[in-house]
């Protein structure tokens, strides 16, 4: 069985092993443990690059492979950045708190203690109080399991609701930009108990490490990071090959030819949907203690059309594409804007990346749909490989399309 | 244990006093129609006549404005369910169009058409099994690809399309059989083929045929219904219709 699963995904040794040859590289180079070549912000960078590789499997998974381009992705991502935050945030804060308050003659009741801690966190929005919604944020083995149930809960609501109406397309991208611009609306709100636009922030300390240096502390994410995107890719490779990948390119290609041959298509997509919030969820609970700081912005619409550029450049309906794309991109994104790249300058005009990167990628996008649909990673394809001929998967085929099977 | 005869039924189908508006446009207007669980029926009529629309009412994919549909021999309402429950049910339908899934492999499309479990959890779980494959491959053979196993559907010609449908339509083992235009893009031999197939089938099934070409109808030796602005203008042998002047002046007089 593991043999026929591996002898269908060729890709998935490959990317095994490249990843594990990234990895040990840069764990041997970096500062933590290794040689001290690779600074511990660069490692942060390469960590957070991996946790973004993973949202973008999501992203090939619902996009790629189902068809449904998902522009709130991303939304899923932050949520998850949030439910570790508060978490983070509330044991850090406590531990301040504590040694604060060690000092004082009477030792401090539990009750000081998270009178303190809400203090400490919520004096910045002018509240004093902990919101119902940090109940959990005190215990570990609370407050994690959030990362999967809210963005689940969150993404079957949505997705019930959407696909049981038969809503499709570009309607259903434009309902996903709305779930997410309403999800930041609400967090930029000073009393959503989330600390408004200020966000959280200080993710960067794990409770009860405080003397562990970042440099170790950063390695730690990055290895833990690496593990989760094999495990992704593992797992997305499982649902992507077999029947029900059969099935998932099927809702693409031809949702209404599926039904008629009794397959439940709302079931499957919302499945799918619940799925990807998930993955994109628990990399975002990677991400942000690596980003050390979230807030309402990281859930812009924008940032779920990145995704989709990133898996589109990358190459959509294939996972190594995905990972690519996104890998390639949002490093060279973050080289272009961390005004590391050299401006030009025209005589009469300097070209500042920074402020032209944006639109530099957007060309890029442009010229990929136009001229090289199926990514980067279709570039693979070249190699010689099993069959892959037959119809392409181009720009319009895949994801935008609303016509129907009609008879 | 005590084996019960299985109830005699007369009608696997039972569409009666049905109706469908577009905008205005009366499609199907009070059609009744009837099939027995191991007929072959041929529908004919000029185009626009309402023949694509009545597959689509019985498969869910339109819902009538009024009328009703039952199916099985403990008739039940097909009007409250879904494309997918219907054709879960035992209703298998071939387009006008070839319909498979030209990104996929033959073999990929006869699993996907298999008779199975089709809720997610099951269909992500399952595993090919010996009969399974062995299944596949009868298909296959019986519609003559069994030598395109591997290659992607897109790749093949209308005609080979057309057959793999068809043989996804077997795979699901359906009980009644809507079959739009098969003769559609086929070679006269191809065509001969069909024809023994359906003859063939509706030994065990009720198969309905939607066909222009009055030689593939003669082939089929079977009652006709003649559709004509979506209600049913005459039915019976291909000879009793066919002598019909009102069929004569809006199908064959053309
Ligand atoms: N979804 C729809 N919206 C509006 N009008 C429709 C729709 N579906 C069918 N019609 C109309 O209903 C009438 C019946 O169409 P139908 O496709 O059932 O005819 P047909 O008998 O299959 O014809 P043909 O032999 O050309 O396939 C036509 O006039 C068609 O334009
Ligand atoms: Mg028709």
């Amino acid at each position: 069985m593991t043999r026929t699963f591996l002898a269908r995904n060729p890709s998935v040794l490959w990317f095994l092993a490249a990843l594990a040859i990234f990895t040990l590289t840069v764990t041997v180079l970096a500062e933590g443990l290794g040689l001290g070549l690779i600074p511990t912000a660069f490692v942060k960078v390469l960590g957070k690059t991996l946790c973004l590789c993973l949202v973008a499997l999501a992203m090939d998974l619902i996009w790629g492979y189902t068809g449904i381009l998902s522009l709130g992705h991303m939304a899923f991502f932050a949520v998850g950045g949030y439910m570790t935050g508060m978490w983070l945030m509330y044991a850090r804060t406590e531990e301040i708190v504590v040694q604060a308050l060690a000092g004082s003659p009477i030792p401090p009741t539990p009750d000081e203690v998270a009178q303190g801690v809400a203090t400490q966190i919520f004096g910045v929005v002018g509240g004093s109080d902990l919101p119902a919604i940090w109940s959990f944020a005190h215990s570990a083995w609370l407050q994690l399991p959030m990362v999967v149930l809210v963005p689940a809960l969150l993404a079957m609501i949505f997705g019930w609701l959407a696909f049981r109406a038969r809503v499709n397309g570009v309607y259903l991208s434009i309902l996903t930009q709305a779930m997410t611009l309403a999800l930041a609306l609400y967090l930029f709100q000073n009393d959503s108990g989330l600390r408004g636009n200020n966000g959280l922030s200080g993710l960067q300390n794990l409770p009860g490490l405080g003397e562990v240096p970042q440099s170790s502390l950063s390695i730690w994410f990055f290895l833990a990071s690496a593990a989760l995107l094999a495990l992704g890719y593992v797992a997305a490779a499982f649902v992507t090959s077999g029947k029900f990948g059969s099935a998932l390119r099927g809702i693409r290609d031809d949702e209404q030819r599926l039904r008629f041959l009794g397959y439940p298509v709302e079931g499957y997509k919302l499945f799918v949907f619940t799925l990807t919030a998930v993955i994109a969820a628990i990399a975002g609970a990677f991400y942000y203690p690596q980003a050390g700081i979230i807030n309402p912005a990281e859930l812009a619409p924008i940032a779920s059309i990145y995704l989709a550029v990133w898996v589109a450049i990358g190459g959509r309906g294939r996972l190594y594409g995905a990972v690519i794309g996104a890998g390639f991109v949002s490093l060279l994104s973050s080289w272009f804007t961390g005004g590391m790249a050299p401006s030009i300058p025209l005589g009469f005009y300097t070209i500042h990346w920074v402020d032209w990167w944006t639109v530099l990628l957007g060309l890029a996008f442009v010229l990929v749909t136009l001229f090289v649909p199926r990514g980067i990673g279709g570039l693979f394809d070249k190699l010689p490989s099993p069959r892959r001929h037959g119809a392409q998967l181009g720009p319009d085929d895949g994801a935008l399309r609303e016509k129907e099977a009609d008879a | 244990m005590t084996t019960i005869a299985p109830p005699r039924i007369t009608s696997l189908l039972e569409v009666s006093g049905v109706s469908v508006t577009f905008d205005g446009f009366r499609a199907i207007n009070n059609l009744s129609f009837t099939i027995g669980p191991q007929e072959l029926r041929a529908v004919i009529g000029p185009n626009g006549a309402g023949k694509t629309t009545f597959m689509d009412i019985v498969t869910g994919k339109t819902r009538p404005d009024e009328g009703t549909v039952t199916f099985g021999e403990v008739p039940r309402s097909l009007l409250r369910m879904s494309e997918a429950q219907i054709a879960r049910a035992g209703v298998g339908r071939k387009f006008q169009r070839p319909t498979v899934f030209e990104d996929q492999s033959v073999s990929e499309n006869l699993i996907l058409a298999l008779k199975a479990q089709r809720a997610p959890w099951r269909v992500l779980f399952w595993r090919e099994t010996g009969q399974d494959r062995a299944k596949v491959a009868a298909l296959a053979e019986q519609v003559g690809l069994q030598d395109h196993l591997a290659r992607k559907a897109g790749e093949l010609s209308h005609g080979q399309k057309q057959w793999l449908e068809i043989a996804m339509l077997l795979a699901q083992e359906p009980r009644l059989l809507l079959v739009d235009e098969p003769a559609a893009g086929m070679s006269f031999l191809e065509r001969e083929q069909t024809t023994a197939l359906l003859v063939e089938l509706a030994k065990t099934r009720a198969v309905v045929v939607v066909e222009h070409d009055m030689e593939f109808i003669r082939r089929l030796n079977c009652k006709v219904t003649v559709l004509h602005e979506g209600s049913v203008l005459a039915e019976g042998s291909l000879d009793h219709v066919t002598k019909n002047p009102q069929v004569i002046e809006v199908y064959l007089g053309r």
